[in-house]
């Protein structure tokens, strides 16, 4: 009886979840022409593996992508947002004035922005799933 | 939005008050779709009905679904609510029409971001440009108060663990 009504979630799920992480992904690096952006696109990411964990279980979840990874990627992203800031200083601009990254005041924006954008979505995609992580497992 | 938040503070049970406000929080995001603030409910759907939802049950499995120690109504509490209540309708009243072009707020800097970011920044997305380029600063705040919120709740939950 469960069995046969967890099928019909777990195959919904299957198809559903991929689309789930592509979106987030979308709506990451779409985020320069529509609305979204690094923080949007780490909830919805985040969400997608929540799902993934409710429907097919915690520990397919921890074998999946592991606590000690998410610590990792969090301080990556928080250090890729002060880093790109720093490098701005050393290329001589003012800290996170991203026109001094590439030829032009555009190109370097644009390559400050997708940078700084990775990295709140890094940080808060892994910081979610690591709070839930917490929770979860105890 | 109305009903949901009656019967949200009339719940008799915990999990009632969680899918309540993941009920409500469904419905925020509807409104600001209508807003045309579609950063806002992209993460209004993301966290507040999905994550937050999650969240709260988790404890709730923790915790145990009884809420006894509501029960009771204090009236003093319900006459201040009721009072600021009152005061933030007032307030309300005194703000500008709604979506009115020439408000102070859209005096200043609004203005200057519309009419440079493009040039600027070559980004089409002026709330992304504000975001990441002309606040940079800021968000990198917001982002290291997000890492902080993570770092302590393993603090607070992983030490235990490791404690027993």
């Amino acid at each position: 009886m469960t069995n046969n009504r967890e099928v019909i979630i777990k195959v919904v799920c299957q198809k559903l979840i991929p689309l789930i992480l592509l979106f987030a992904l979308y709506v990451q690096f779409h985020g320069d022409f529509g609305p979204g952006g690094g923080f949007q696109a780490g909830a919805i990411f985040s969400a997608g593996f929540i799902l993934y964990s409710l429907i097919f279980g915690f520990d397919k979840f921890v074998s999946t992508i592991s606590p000690r990874l998410l610590e990792l990627i969090s301080v990556t992203g928080v250090l890729l947002y002060i880093g790109v800031g720093f490098l701005c200083m050393m290329l001589g601009g003012e800290f996170l004035n991203y026109s001094v990254l590439g030829d032009t005041q555009i190109a370097g924006q644009h390559l400050g922005i997708l940078l700084v954008e990775l990295g709140v979505f890094l940080t808060v995609f892994s910081v979610l799933l690591l709070i839930f992580y917490c929770f979860v497992s105890r | 939005m109305a009903v949901v938040t009656v019967s949200l503070v009339s719940a008799r049970f915990l999990v009632e008050v969680i899918v309540l406000s993941s009920v409500y929080s469904a419905l925020l995001t509807a409104i600001f779709v209508s807003l045309d603030a579609l950063d806002v409910a992209m993460t209004e759907a993301a966290v507040g009905v999905g994550v937050t939802t999650t969240l709260f049950l988790a404890t709730l499995k923790l915790v145990g679904n009884s809420a006894d120690s509501f029960k009771k109504v204090s009236y003093t509490s319900l006459l201040l609510s009721l009072g600021v209540a009152f005061l933030l309708v007032i307030g309300i009243a005194g703000l500008p029409p709604f979506g009115e072009v020439d408000t102070p707020i859209h005096q200043h800097l609004s203005s200057y971001f519309l009419e440079n970011t493009l040039s600027e920044t070559g980004v089409i997305n002026t709330v992304t440009a504000i975001l990441a380029s002309y606040r940079g600063f800021d968000t990198m705040g917001e982002v290291v108060v997000i890492f902080t919120a993570g770092v302590g709740v393993l603090c607070l939950l992983k030490r235990e663990e490791c404690d027993k």
